[in-house]
């Protein structure tokens, strides 16, 4: 880190003064040769992780997934079986570590609480008229506030992605920093940006800085609801704009890659990815997240393989 | 408990390759000695482990072999151009079904990672043996005339940074043009070449189409020299390109020389930062810097040079060097003693001169050559290290101001193999490329290679093309 920092922080806070200011500083940032970042997130696959490093591996994973429903199907029971596996991932082995949060819509919030309570797991709620985020900021606030006072410890916003596209990205950071005052002092603020709708790296680039100048704690990348979310490509640039955002700044951004990522192996590459982009420092629940629900089955599966040296089956695993 | 996630050593197993405790000359299609029974031995660098004893050529085995080739000659150019690239096309076959093995000999015998051996060396070794053995068939279509001639022998003297690979380049368009061939690899790693004999016969290509002569320096001009080769082909160092130069001169030989480098990676304030970081480590760091084309010149603009240093410094920290078998291996071992001592005593100069030289913390394995990859900040255009090729990781990294200065910069070399440009500015990409005096121009990325791809240099780096049509040319008599 410069030791300038304090300074850089200091000449940052200009940025958001103006439209133009804040477009100047946006289009200023590197550009991203697509080519080059995949070629470099796959070369970063290839790392070996294997018995020990591939044991802390699927641990640290498992203990980063922010468990995930978000169906208009939801119910309380569906919700409160959900907090227990969280608690609880693998009934069979109490050394299994619980996941970070359930993430649920804001109305379930109160439940999951309930039923996470006395443990470490965090319960994180989409506000902010999820996934689409096309409402008014007033029902986006409402939204969030109502999550906050039911005891959410994270909301996950999505961003205004027309505005964004439109090139109004003062309309973005106004809502994100409108949004970071409405989580208070308590609930941390992730911010969705949805990359398979800004489509270029170098939107994403924008994205990533503009959440942050704005107040994000936590970079995301997606809903899950889309065709492209997470890939290594976008999560590495977005490692890459957390890891520049500290290095001028001194305030380090989580981030988290959601949806598509269904496998131990994936999972691990993008621990790869963190470990050899953004550094160590990211490298525990606090900075780094996974959302995804099918993820979590993988990786007890994978862990149960190294605790008895034989594959087990989906039906040693819950459902939930 | 970060500090827990080490990644596991991945070793590739050695048992794929038997490597024999001695091997010959080939020679006609047969295993040999040398006439003078002189042997010598070759070491892996990363253990200085010795790997087996080869048969050394002298005068008496280059003709010997020269005349093998040259009656070989006569039946080889007269097949029908269709009839070539069977073989050729076997040879690429077989290449690729013992690639694995192939890729562990090499690292083995050259001491750089098995990741570029397997990902890079192999898949192109196959890649020009397939490209020349389309062409065979289609030489009345190259557009040198209708029925362009072979020219004969081809002698080919071959260095020791891509043993395979240079092997290839060299190979693959003499025999689709129906010329044949006496090889010569370098002393240091004369095994890829020798299991590529052994590739031949199992092709069932005729005997003398290919021979192979391990040796020293003495052989090499000795083969460069014999009057009946018709073709010289040389990769290697400018000082010895001279040499042949001056050897060729007066003769009705065809020459082409591929020479040494220095080449510029020039880096705009508007460039991909975080690619171009890994262009530069690419460029400079792949096969330890031992690379002709080598970016081993950072031109960066003054307005981004401390933070392009920052970011390059923080990605050095994380190269890993060690066990060249281990995929994990980002640096593996310098070839030789004497090549080490040659870096080592640049890198002095270097320092003497007053460059300012940095490394990332790096322990370096106790057996084996090794160099943990440095830079010069602070270089001139005065410096040594700004001048010489240290062929070795090494990057010196020089500032400018104006895309006009990164051009004369740039240029202001004795050597033009490579350069590099990092924008995001299209249309400077094509202007600059326009004004700089290197055979290839790669803008954000580096080091790309194709077997469709002519590749050569201009000035001290040689001439003749290798690769793509161009590469015909230079084996046919046009």
């Amino acid at each position: 880190m410069p030791t300038n920092a304090p300074a850089a922080a200091h000449a940052l806070k200009d940025v958001a003064a103006s439209d133009s200011t804040l477009r100047r500083f946006l289009h200023g940032l590197p550009g991203v040769d697509a080519v080059g970042l995949e070629a470099r997130a796959a070369s970063l696959g290839t790392r070996s992780i294997k018995t020990t490093a591939k044991a802390y591996a699927i641990d640290l994973a498992i203990s980063m997934v922010d468990l995930t429903t978000l169906e208009g199907a939801d119910t309380p029971g569906k919700v409160r079986a959900l907090g227990a596996k969280a608690v609880r991932p693998d009934p069979t082995d109490r050394t299994t570590p619980s996941t970070a949060a359930v993430c649920v819509y804001p109305d379930m919030v109160a439940t999951a609480k309930e039923a996470v309570a006395g443990s470490s797991v965090k319960v994180a709620s989409v506000a902010t008229a999820f996934p689409a985020g096309r409402a008014a900021l007033s029902v986006k606030l409402a939204d969030v506030r109502d999550a906050v006072a039911a005891g959410a410890d994270e909301i996950d916003m999505v961003i205004d992605r027309g505005a964004f596209l439109a090139g109004n990205y003062m309309k973005v950071y106004d809502e994100i920093t409108a949004v970071k005052e409405a989580c208070g002092t308590t609930a941390r603020l992730k911010v969705i940006f949805e990359t398979g709708e800004l489509s270029t790296y170098d939107n994403i680039r924008r994205a990533s800085w503009l959440g942050m100048l704005a107040g994000a704690d936590f970079i995301k990348t997606s809903t899950g609801k889309v065709a492209v979310n997470a890939t290594p490509a976008n999560t590495l640039l977005m490692l890459e704009a957390v890891r520049d955002f500290r290095a001028q700044t001194g305030i380090q951004v989580g981030v988290k890659p959601a949806g598509g990522i269904r496998t131990s192996k994936d999972a691990v590459k993008f621990l790869v990815l963190v470990n050899e982009t953004a550094g160590e420092d990211w490298l525990d629940n606090h900075w780094f997240r996974f959302g995804a629900s099918s993820l979590l089955n993988d990786l007890l599966m994978q862990r149960q393989k190294l605790a008895t040296g034989r594959y087990s089956g989906p039906d040693y695993v819950t459902v939930d | 408990m970060a500090s827990a996630f080490e990644y596991a050593p991945a070793p590739e197993s050695r048992s794929i390759v038997d490597i024999a405790p001695s091997y010959g000359l080939f020679i006609d299609g047969e295993f040999t000695d040398a006439a003078d029974g002189k042997v010598f031995k070759t070491v892996s660098p990363s253990s200085e482990e010795v790997l087996s004893e080869i048969a050394q050529a002298g005068e008496a085995d280059v003709d010997r072999a020269v005349k093998a080739a040259r009656k070989a000659f006569e039946k080889w150019s007269a097949l029908p151009g269709s009839e070539r690239a069977k073989y050729l096309f076997r040879i690429a076959r077989i290449i690729q079904e013992r690639s694995r093995e192939l890729a562990v000999l090499e690292t083995l015998d050259n001491g750089k990672p098995i990741k570029e051996t397997r990902d890079a060396d192999l898949p192109l070794v196959a890649a020009h043996f397939f490209y020349y053995a389309g062409w065979a068939d289609k030489l009345d279509h190259a557009g040198y005339g209708a029925n362009p001639r072979p020219l004969g022998v081809a002698g080919q003297v071959i260095p020791w940074n891509f043993p395979l690979l240079m092997l290839a380049w060299k190979i693959a368009p003499a025999l689709a043009t129906g010329n044949t061939v006496v090889l010569k690899p370098a002393e240091t790693t004369p095994l890829s070449a020798l299991f590529f004999a052994d590739i031949c016969r199992q092709a069932g290509l005729p005997k003398g189409v290919v021979n192979i002569l391990p040796g020293y320096g003495d052989a090499g001009a000795a083969l460069v020299a014999h009057p009946d080769v018709n073709k010289v082909a040389f990769t290697g160092s400018t000082a010895v390109g001279k040499q042949i130069a001056r050897t060729v001169a007066g003769t009705r030989k065809k020459v082409t020389l591929e020479l040494g480098g220095k080449g510029a990676n020039i880096v705009f304030d508007d460039a991909p930062i975080d690619q171009a970081v890994e262009g530069i480590v690419n460029g400079i760091f792949f096969n330890q810097g031992q690379v002709c084309c080598a970016g081993s010149r950072l031109l960066v603009q003054e307005s981004i040079q401390d933070e392009l240093l920052d970011s390059l410094k923080r990605r050095l920290s994380t190269l890993r060097l060690g066990d060249p078998l281990d995929k994990n291996t980002d640096i593996g071992a310098i070839n030789s003693e004497e090549q080490l001592s040659r870096i080592t005593s640049l890198v002095e100069r270097g320092e003497a001169e007053g460059a300012e030289r940095w490394s990332p913390a790096c322990d370096l394995p106790e057996s084996g050559y090794w160099f943990a990859p440095t830079l010069f900040t602070n270089v001139t255009q005065a410096h040594t290290v700004a001048r010489d090729e240290i062929f070795g990781p090494v990057l010196s990294v020089l500032t400018f101001r104006t895309p006009d200065e990164a051009v004369a910069k740039a240029n202001n070399t004795p050597y033009g193999l490579s350069a590099g440009i990092w924008t995001e500015k299209g249309s400077r990409i094509l202007a600059v490329a326009n004004k700089l005096r290197a055979g290839v121009v790669w803008s954000n990325t580096f080091n790309k290679f194709d077997p469709t791809s002519p590749f050569g240099g201009y000035k001290e780096s040689g001439f003749g093309r290798e690769g793509g049509r161009h590469g015909l040319e230079a084996y046919l008599d046009v």
